[in-house]
This record gives C-alpha cells, structure tokens and sequence, in this order.
C-alpha cells in the first residue's frame, strides 16, 4: 500500500499547527464567499490567490482549496433559506431546500445538505487518495462527442421530471436561446448582441439566476402578504442528530450521487452540470420521486452531494494530468506557477511532498468544514425570525451586489430586476425554473461540443455509435428521454395482464 | 478629482526637485488600487502572466497601491478589451495585449483599435510550435504534412484555441504553404487543446510552449517544429533528451510559416505621458528581476521589452501582417 504510507507522510505534513490555522481561515473565508451570491469559488479563489504568493506552495494549495471547500458547503446556506442560489452549483438545492424551510425545516435542509456535501467530498477524496492514476486516463478519453453525450444525459434526466413535459420543453428553449447570446466560440461570430457592445459577454448565468430565485421569491412573498413561511422554524442543536438519524435512509442516493459527481469532476462536466444531474436522477429512481420539489431531505442530497464530489473530484485531473476539472481548479492551477511549480503529469512524481499534503489536507479540512458548518445551523436558521420587512430589503441589496460582483457592470443590476419580473411572470404562469437554469448554464457548452463533433466527423450522427463510451451515454440519454413513455407503456401492459388474470 | 490629481503632480514634482533627480523617477503614482485586466479566462496564458507580475510586483514592493487582477475573459476576449476602452482617462486600468487586440476587430467587427488604448510596452513574445501525439510515428513537420497531403482533405484534425484565433491563422498558413487541408476544431483554451492531443482526439495543435509544456514533459507529445525566424534560446533540458533549443524552426524543416505574438501591456487613452511611463518603468523593473528571467525560461517565452514609439512601430507593423492574413484566410466579418 504506497498510497497508504505516502497519506500518512502527508498528514505528517498537513498537520502542523500553521497548516490547520490556514485550513479553519480558509473554510471560514469559503463560507463567506459561498454565502454571498454572484461571488463564486472562482472569483474567491482568485481574489484571495495574492495572499498566499509569500506562504509555503503546500500552505497555500492547503488555504485555496479549504477556500474552495467552504463555498461548496455554503453555497447551499442561501438556497435554503431564501431560494437565492450562493452558488451555480446549488441551484438544484432550491427545488427542495425552500420548501423545507417553508414548512419550518430549514435546520433538517441545512444538516441534511451539509452532510452529503461531506459524505460526497469523502467519497470523492478516497478516489483521488487510491485511483487517481488510473482514474485520470479515463478523462482523457473524452473527446467532444462524449461531452456532447454527457450534456445530453443531464438534459434529458430532466425533460421528464415536470409536471407538463411541453412547459418544460419551453422554459430549457427559453435558456437555450439566453445561452446563445454573445460570442459564438466556435465561429468566432458575435450573436444577437444587437451592435450591443454590453451584450458581448453574455448573458450571465449568475445574473438570471439571482433575478429568477432570488427577486421573483420577494416578488411572490410581497404578494401573499409580507411573509416568510418559515418563521416558527424550531431551533436547537438537537436537529443535527435527529436529522443524522434518518440519513442512513437514503444511503442510495447519497451512493448514486456521489457516483454522479466523482464522475462528472474527473470527466470533466463541473459541479453544476453534477448537482442537476444528482437531482434529475434521483428523482427519476427514488421511490417518493413524485414528491421531489415539494420538500424533500431527499431532494436536498442528492445535488449537494453530487455537487461535492464533483468539486472534489475536480482536482483529481488538475493533480495528476494538469487539467483543470473546474474554473476553481483553473485558477489553482495558475497558483501552482506562481509558486513555483510545475503542474501536469509529473507532479505526483516530482513534488510528492506537495501532492499528498494537499490530498491529507482534504480529509482534514472537510472534517473541520462540516464541524464548522454545522455549528452554524442554528444561527443561520434563526434568520428566518427575522420579520420579513426587515430582511428583504437586505436580500435585495445582497442580490444586487451579488449581480454587480460577476462582471463589475451596471447593466446586470438591471438584468437582474428584468429576470426577477420574469420569474414571478413564470411561476405565475406555473412553468418550471430548473430547465431554462440547466440550459443556459450547459447551452453554449453543449452547443460547441456538438458542433466541434460534426466538425471532426464532417456531419455524420453516427459518431454518436463510434466506440463502447460514447455510444452507452448516448444510448442512456435518449433511455431516459423516453423513460416516462417506457414507464407509462410498462403499467398500461401489467394492467392489462392483470385484467386477463382476474 | 481632476484638483486633487494635479495636487498629487504637483507635490511629486517638489518632491523630486527637493530630492535632486539622481535618476528620471515617473513623476505620476497611483492613488488607488490598480486594476490588471485580462481579456482572457482564469488560467490561461494570460492571466498566469499576469498574476506573475503581480506577484513580482507585492514582492519587490514596486508599488505602493494594491494591485488586483481581474479576468474579463467574455466574448473571447472582447469583454476585458472593450473594458478598457470604456475606460477613458483611467490610469488604474492595465491590459495585458495580445493579438487578439488585432483579430477580434476583424473578424467580429468589434468597434474596437489598438489606437483606442495607450500602449504602455512589449515585455515578450510568445512562441507557438507544432505538436503531435507522440505515439505517432512523425518526426519532422515535413513528414507529418505529407502524411496529412496524402489523406483525403479534412481528416487530420487540428485543435487550437477559437475560432479565428491564432492557432486557426496558422493553420490556414500552413494550408496554404504545404497544400494541406486541416479540419480546424476550435476550443475554448488551449489547455483543452493539450489535453485532446493527449487523448488523439486531435491530430496535432499549435499550441504555445506554456500550454504544452506538462504534456511535452510527460513524453506525451512531440514538438516538430518553432514557427520563428530563429531557434529558442532556452538550452536547460526540459524533457529527457530535449531543450527548446534543440526543436528546430518549421522554416529551416521546409515549411516556410512564421508567427509570434506579442505580451504587451495598455492604459486607457486619455492618460498622461506621466501615467504611461510610471507603467513603463515599473514594467522595465519587473522584467529585471530573476523572477521574471525564470518564468520566461520556464514559459520559453522570447525576452524582448520595447516601449515608446518603438513599441507602436511594432504594433503598427504587427497589425498590418495580421490585417493581411486574416484577408487572406477569409476571416474577415461579412458585412
């Protein structure tokens, strides 16, 4: 077992006093930038990289990464509490996460959120700690067709799980057509930008996604009389262990999504691609599937964990191929020049001081990060107490900074307002969210990777077919495409058997 | 702003009376935190340059403002560069340039010229080398091209960075010269293209020396040849048997392309004179110290620094040799 006894030299090295100080700043940090919306790992990551420019290349990548690891517990705070997303990846986690909190569960949410964080991050570590050689050839078997797969799977884990398939279909074409603003990557063409020069980077995906949940939620609660639903919320620290208790029971799904996101950091997808994908499928083989969306622990796990896992897994490919699996992964990668290092496949060979103390770090720090996250239940659970009309106003001024902070521009505030109408207009209107979220953020993505596979295969489909990888993700997606057909025809056929039986 | 900005001149200028001008300090400072844009994503060529100096200029202590870098890397590009423009009469704006500050203009109808910036210097020039999978049996570009000559047009595939990018005008160059006909598959970084050649999913890019160094190292992939007129100078081993120096230019093998970029630093025009050379000087220190000398060693990037009107003439010829290629690959927006 060498992986074994370089682990243990790397808890040697992680396990100075200086080192864990690094680790508690760095999740505290994480959670501040997770909590806040519009200001992301990424950009967290980045803002912080200067300070560590003076520090030890192994405290550093010890600091960032717990930076890392405490936006990706905290991204879920805001989700639950005010179904205002912290962070891209924790959309999903508002489908179930609110309506928790509405009926006064927000500790349960929170605890039950944070937990299968943990559960996926430890998952996702023990892969890196054991396969990561092996697992980091598997990434490079993707080319564009199997990315184009794999969007493709998460699009159709989804298109099935409204309550009215064409609404469904409407609201993904509607983030489609929002994915398609801008640069076009593949031909080097600006469109619909309108001779806009503001238009030029897009439409922010952080931006529709703080106006949607965000201003359409205080929208809606102005309507139905100023209030929160979730006032009475109950709250001791006896909730973490009721909530522990009845964790186990979803042992599958925790399993699944961590399966999810494991594969979807390495491959590389992203945790927000992982998240939706955890969610859809879940819901999809759960046996209370039919309930998701109304309050779910459930549908509060299966994202967070999926999500976790991927930003764990991440840095698998960052460590032992030097590609980054992530934005956040990116930026550290910057940071290891900067310090000195040389990142690709020879690092696991050449800086095993540094390799392995990050990877001991990992588990170290998602320990201390879910103790750290879980004491703050209570606290950010008694928000809700708060009277409506005082913190409204103060989710909007977040929001609103949360919009400025993605591009530094104006215009976004008011993009943000726009979409804010729009999805009170929506939720009005009973369409769903989630699928015009999913699009824009895998639109341009799934877009460029078709379009470089038709490139390379000069316009033929079956490139789909052309070997064992693409082929079962592709034949998977469309499976699940037709999945509700399949299930309805199943029942429809045993009725009648039944019927012939009796 | 504009009185206290003056105060702020005119103070300096007792100050350096006073202390008598022993060397010719710039007479401006920032007053606030000042601000590196990057056109381009985190990670990239770009921006690690730009946090590089950055972390050589908190280190030297060149500075007294802060100094932050900010990725505006949207519409490739355009985003950060359309920024800055906006920006007139900014002193706290600092660009990195490269080419795309000629190519964007051009193939996207941008409103946008580098006359619109104020050039600030050229700290380096960047290399792009053609490279394949190294389990392939090429050895020179002329075999490879020969090999891609004799497939049927369109079945060696070439990754780069965008459409219409550097890497896509190479490739067009090289079309044109060896009588090849490429497959151009463009992807958001070059670091995606490394990664793709690794997995044969591409048959060659022309990635920069930075982009594919950890793959090179690794034995994965194989430098056929440098598109400059001269070899690199870096002679430190960077693979088992192979330097820079030791990868010959794709002139001398037979296929007559040469393409450089430049990494040049802008402020937004309506600055001062004043402004533009406290740049230019903290610039000149940066690539003094042995910091900078090793990231270009390790980024096998050309050590050249011009500023002044020196830089502008190579700006001005820089933009008239892309102008030309980009009309003759067709590139040019279609009104």
């Amino acid at each position: 077992m060498d992986e074994l006894d370089a682990l243990f030299h790397g808890f040697a090295i992680a396990l100075t006093w200086y080192n864990i100080g690094m680790m508690v700043i760095g999740i505290v940090l994480g959670i501040v930038i997770g909590v806040l919306p519009g200001l992301g790992g990424p950009n967290g990551v980045a803002i912080l990289l200067p300070l560590t420019f003076t520090m030890s290349p192994t405290s550093a990548i010890i600091m960032l990464s717990c930076i890392y690891w405490g936006s990706l517990f905290a991204g879920a705070i805001t989700s639950v509490l005010f179904n205002i997303p912290g962070e891209t990846h924790s959309v999903a986690t508002t489908f179930d996460g609110y309506p928790l909190a509405q009926q006064g569960r927000a500790g349960e949410a929170l605890t039950a959120s944070f937990t299968g964080s943990f559960f996926g991050a430890l998952v996702a570590v023990l892969l890196i700690t054991f396969l990561a050689p092996m697992v980091a050839k598997f990434a490079l078997k993707f080319g564009p067709p199997e990315f184009f797969a794999v969007f493709l799977l998460t699009f159709c884990s989804f298109v099935g799980t409204g309550k009215d398939p064409f609404k469904t279909i409407i609201s993904m074409m509607l983030g489609f057509g929002l994915a398609a603003v801008g640069m076009d990557t593949v031909s080097g063409e600006l469109r619909m930008t309108f001779g806009w020069s503001e238009l030029l980077r897009g439409i922010d995906f952080l931006i529709v996604v703080i106006g949607l949940f965000g201003i359409g939620e205080i929208l809606l609660s102005m309507e139905e009389g100023l209030a929160f639903e979730g006032k009475s919320a109950k709250i001791n620290a006896k909730v973490v262990l009721e909530t522990w208790k009845k964790l186990p029971r979803y042992w599958l799904t925790l399993i699944r999504s961590a399966a999810i996101g494991c594969w979807m950091g390495i491959t590389p997808g992203g945790a927000t691609a992982a998240s939706f994908m955890g969610y859809g499928i879940a819901k999809r083989f759960s046996p209370n599937g039919d309930k998701f969306g109304t309050g779910q622990l459930e549908g509060v796990i299966a994202p967070e964990t999926a999500a976790h896992a991927s930003g764990t897994a991440a840095l698998l490919p960052m460590l032992a191929l030097g590609i980054p699996g992530s934005a956040t992964a990116a930026v550290l990668l910057g940071g290891l020049m900067v310090w000195g290092l040389q990142p690709g496949p020879l690092l696991f060979v050449e800086q095993k001081d540094f390799v392995w103390g990050l990877i001991a770090s990992m588990y170290l720090s998602n320990i201390a990060g879910l103790i750290i996250v879980l004491s703050t239940v209570p606290l950010f659970a008694a928000i809700l107490r708060i009277p409506f009309a005082i913190i409204a106003p103060i989710i909007i001024v977040v929001c609103a900074i949360g919009a400025f902070t993605v591009h530094s521009a104006m215009l976004d505030i008011w993009f943000m307002l726009l979409f804010g109408m729009v999805g009170y207009v929506l939720k009005k209107l009973d369409y769903p969210l989630a699928p015009m979220v999913l699009s824009l953020v895998l639109g341009d993505r799934a877009e460029a990777a078709f379009r470089q596979t038709m490139m390379g295969s000069r316009g033929e489909l079956g490139v789909f077919w052309s070997n064992s990888l693409v082929g079962t993700i592709t034949t998977l997606a469309l499976l699940m495409l037709i999945w509700p057909l399949l299930a309805f025809a199943w029942r429809k056929i045993r009725e009648r058997l039944a019927g012939e039986t009796t | 702003m504009n009185l206290t900005l003056h105060k702020t001149c005119l103070a300096a200028l007792i100050g350096c009376a006073l202390t008598a001008p022993a060397q010719a300090q710039a007479q401006w400072q920032p007053t606030k935190a000042v601000e590196i844009v990057v056109p381009a994503g985190a990670g990239g060529a770009s921006d690690q340059m730009a946090r590089m100096i950055q972390s050589i200029v908190l280190k030297h202590q060149f500075m007294k403002q802060p100094i932050m870098v900010m990725n505006k890397g949207g519409a490739s590009g355009a985003e950060g560069i359309m920024d800055v423009k906006d920006a007139k009469g900014d002193p706290h704006k600092l660009m990195v340039g490269f080419s795309a500050i000629y190519t964007l203009p051009i193939a996207a109808s941008l409103p946008f010229n580098w006359r619109d910036l104020n050039p600030v210097a050229m700290i380096a020039l960047d290399e792009f080398l053609l490279w394949v999978n190294s389990e392939t049996a090429y050895k020179t570009p002329k075999e490879y091209l020969a090999a891609v000559k004799a497939a049927p047009p369109g079945n060696f595939k070439m990754g780069g960075t965008g459409s219409k990018r550097e890497d896509h005008i190479i490739t067009v160059a090289l079309d044109k010269i060896a009588g090849t006909k490429f497959t151009y598959i463009p992807y958001k970084s070059g670091g995606e293209a490394a990664t793709q050649l690794v997995g044969k999913h591409i048959d060659s890019n022309v990635n920069n020396p930075s982009e594919n160094i950890a793959q090179w190292r690794a034995g994965q992939v194989r430098a056929l040849c440098v598109f400059s007129g001269q070899r690199m100078v870096y002679k430190d081993k960077v693979t088992k048997d192979q330097s820079w120096a030791d990868i010959p230019t794709c002139k001398d093998s037979g296929v007559d392309v040469e393409y450089q970029m430049l990494r040049g630093f802008f402020i937004p025009s309506g600055t001062s004179k004043d402004q533009v050379a406290f740049y230019a000087d903290l610039l000149k220190k940066v690539v003094a110290t042995p910091e900078w000398k090793d990231y270009l060693a390790k980024q096998a990037l050309k050590d050249v620094f011009l500023t002044g009107t020196d830089f502008v003439k190579f700006l001005e010829k820089d933009e008239t040799f892309h102008v030309k290629l980009m009309n003759e690959a067709g590139f040019a927006h279609k009104k």
